[in-house]
């Protein structure tokens, strides 16, 4: 500690380096926040997935659908406790741009099943009452001004009306949050039976089920007892978990993973260079000092680590103050960005890691200089 | 001696000496190459998508679709629809009869090869007039599906991408299989990443009665389209819309290929400041190292214009040749790089390759120049400004 102000005035010494060099490091600890966030939003869900909850849906395809009376055959599974189900609606608010996702469901088992989402009691009672009622998440309801009471048309694309007509009308009944960091807060739910009586086709059949069981370590076989049971049936089914479900729909984007540890290795290259190039210039220039130091008495260890230390310090406050702005821009964005990612947030494991990264970024850059330092002979040194 | 050969002798002195700082000239050089091969590696990603998005495209193809729907996937059409529409006037004939062909558009659940998740894999329902729609359709390997059977015919991209699409494999669709008879490529574009199978035999595999999604067909010339939508939308007995082709595929690669290209400018911008940061770091190195030679040029009469060019010259000269690694060593592991992904608007999955070309290597050359530029000029201007005296007497 009583070193501190040394390191500090070392850093100062050249200061337009030292800026330099913490700009660089500030920077490519933004871009890591950032690319974390967008790593987290297209494979979105998967940390939010219930592990107790299983997605059941046509064995085909996702696209084809199920009856309806399946809700009771699953039901009496062992070890099955609730199950929903979900139609994709894909109507159009407005203009195609303006997307998010739409479903009917059954109030009761839709709340029941999803605990983290977070609806007022007299919000409930008003949907139960209402058939044309519809519940929308905070962020989509902030995204287009929607309040309580306001009766909101929307396109159908998939599903046109009894009477021919395209134009679906849904009152606003409520607008739910969740506290769970993560949750999807974009969506649009409406009544199913609402739906079913007033779609023109497709009346009793349903898109997928989600099903609660009551052992979370059991999941992996009810899923297998259910597709069992529907197994050489007109509508075969693929049961798996949530979080396999939601897995895999991220996997068919790409392997994003592998694309931002492509860039995030290219980034960190780059500034270990440039860091590693900077400390090994001030220690070159510094070597008649520090010959001076081991002259009076510095030993070869403290002189490695007070130039180590410099690097450190330099690679933690800045990528420190990297992480923290890309914090805050990720904040900002998060609004703005919710038609393209419905959740948009930086995962607490990336601040982790990039804590970390800041560390290991520092002693690398400094590794070799301090090495060379701790190796000078006093005499070559103040030879020179 | 002129200017212009004042500023050649200097800049030919700084980079001939060069090799005295050679650590940290090339610690610029490789970080530079990283933010160019960065930068035109993600923007590839977008590139390739879009080109296998319209590369199928043909303008004198018209495609009909349900009234409000967005995609084929939403769309339905009943026969009788589809049967006025072909009997329309405006769709060009053939030995064969009216090139229109009514089609089914689904997906169906593969494993992805390098993943083994599941996948939604388009699947098409055609009818036989689809091979004439498409001109640049081509059997490479087996033969076409027969008509009637349950036979499939697997897109060259789709047969790389997912399992079990091999000529002799088969896949379960419900209580059937269906063995796969051929390889076909369609001009690198779209179709290829689908699974193609008679329209009829689809039908009742998906529950689909005697319904169709879309129906593609050929104008007797692209500038008829105009009068042909019109003509179709303003039938009573239809509810549709009419769209090109291209703009079809236009539209859908739109939203991606955007968000690609923004990604892949704000990474490489942020980059660039980093990059930019470090060019000023070794050109500052390069000027002090040069203090002396810089103060004996200015005492000899050179001017500071030469001597700023100097610096410049140097830093856009490391700028260029880190951007040519970077260009180069992304082109070599980049292009032509298989990956699929998933198109929103269909919910099905389009195979495609990174693609790099003139134009993305431009790109990267002019930002490997503005970086050189905005960090050469600082240290070009503290060099211009150096104390003759001052620095004459340094050690």
């Amino acid at each position: 500690m009583k070193y501190l102000s040394f390191i500090f005035t070392n850093l100062g010494r050249k200061k337009i380096r030292s800026s330099l060099t913490f700009l660089s490091i500030m920077i490519a600890f933004i871009l890591y926040g950032l690319l974390g966030a967008v790593q987290a939003a297209l494979s979105q869900g998967v940390d939010v997935a219930g592990a107790d909850r299983l997605v059941v849906r046509h064995k085909v395809s996702i696209i084809q659908l199920l009856p309806i009376s399946y809700t009771q055959r699953i039901s009496q599974i062992e070890g099955v406790d609730l199950v929903t189900h979900f139609v994709w609606f894909g109507g159009i608010y407005q203009d195609p741009k303006n997307f998010f996702p739409q479903m009917p469901v059954e109030p009761e088992s839709f709340l029941d099943m999803y605990p983290e989402f977070t609806l007022p009691a007299n919000q409930v009672e008003k949907w139960k009452e209402t058939r044309t009622g519809a519940i929308v998440g905070r962020k989509s309801a902030d995204r287009f001004g929607w309040k309580i009471g306001d009766r909101v048309p929307i396109q159908a694309t998939i599903w046109p009306k009894v009477d021919g007509s395209r134009n679906w009308e849904f009152d606003v009944v409520g607008i739910y949050d969740s506290d769970k960091k993560g949750t999807d807060l974009t969506q649009f739910f409406f009544r199913y039976d609402y739906f079913d009586e007033t779609r023109s086709r497709g009346s009793g059949l349903i898109g997928w089920y989600v099903v609660r069981v009551g052992d979370p370590d059991r999941a992996v076989e009810v899923a297998s007892t259910i597709d069992e049971t529907f197994a050489n049936s007109p509508y075969e089914t693929k049961a798996e978990t949530e979080g396999a479900f939601v897995q895999a729909f991220a996997k068919q984007m790409g392997n994003i993973t592998a694309i931002v540890i492509a860039i995030m290795g290219a980034v960190f290259f780059t500034i270990l260079l440039v860091a590693g190039n900077t400390m090994g210039q001030s220690v070159r220039e510094r070597i008649v000092e520090l010959g001076v130091m081991k002259a009076i008495g510095f030993t070869d260890k403290k002189v490695l680590a007070i130039v180590l230390s410099e690097s450190i310090t330099l690679s933690t406050l800045a990528g420190g103050l990297g992480l923290l702005l890309s914090w805050i821009l990720v904040q900002g964005m998060s609004d703005s960005l919710s038609g393209i990612f419905p959740v948009f947030y930086l995962p607490s494991s990336s601040i982790v890691w990039g804590a970390g990264f800041t560390l290991l970024l520092g002693f690398i850059a400094g590794a070799i200089p301090a090495f060379q330092a701790k190796q000078l002979r006093i005499a070559d040194a103040l030879r020179r | 001696m002129n200017l212009f050969a004042q500023i050649i002798a200097v800049s030919r002195f700084a980079l001939l000496t060069i090799p005295q700082r050679l650590g940290s000239s090339i610690t610029t050089v490789i970080g530079i190459a990283g933010v160019v091969a960065v930068m035109i590696g993600v923007l590839s990603i977008g590139k390739g998508f879009k080109q296998t998005m319209e590369a199928g495209g043909d303008p004198s193809v018209a495609m009909i679709m349900r009234a409000g729907a967005d995609s084929e996937m939403m769309s339905g059409l009943s026969r009788e629809t589809t049967r006025i529409i072909a009997d329309s006037e405006g769709i060009a004939t053939n030995s064969r009869g009216v090139v229109s062909s009514a089609e089914l558009f689904v997906i169906i659940n593969l494993a992805k090869l390098n993943t083994g998740t599941d996948a939604n894999v388009p699947l098409r329902g055609v009818e036989p007039m689809a091979f004439d729609v498409r001109s640049h359709f081509e059997i490479v390997e087996g033969r076409a599906f027969q008509w009637g059977t349950n036979e499939i015919i697997v897109g060259a991209k789709a047969a790389l991408e997912f399992a079990d699409l091999q000529i002799g494999s088969s896949i379960q669709m419900g209580a059937n299989r269906w063995q796969v008879v051929g390889i076909f490529t369609d001009n690198g574009g779209i179709s290829e990443s689908e699974i193609w199978t008679d329209a009829a035999v689809l039908q009742p595999a998906y529950q689909r009665g005697d319904s169709f999604q879309a129906v593609y067909l050929k104008l007797k010339s692209p500038d008829q389209f105009q009068a042909f939508s019109d003509r179709l939308t303003q039938n009573p007995q239809l509810d549709v819309k009419v769209i090109r082709q291209v703009d079809y595929y236009a539209e859908q690669s739109g939203q991606l290929a955007t968000l690609i290209k923004v990604l892949g400018i704000v990474i490489a911008l942020l980059m660039s400041v980093g990059a930019v940061f470090g060019a000023i770091n070794t050109m500052y190195t390069a000027v002090s190292n040069r203090t002396r030679e810089i103060a004996t040029l200015r005492a000899l009469g050179f001017t500071s214009i030469p001597i700023m060019a100097s610096v410049l010259i140097e830093s856009i000269c490391l700028a260029l040749l880190g951007g040519s690694i970077g260009a180069l060593i992304t082109y070599l592991a980049m292009d032509g790089y298989q990956a699929a992904t998933l198109n929103f608007t269909t919910f099905s999955q389009v195979a495609f390759a990174f693609a790099i070309d003139g134009k993305l290597v431009l790109g990267g050359m002019i930002l490997a120049i503005s970086i050189g530029t905005f960090g050469g000029f600082l240290p070009a201007f503290y060099a211009s400004r150096v104390p003759i005296a001052a620095a004459l007497r340094e050690s």
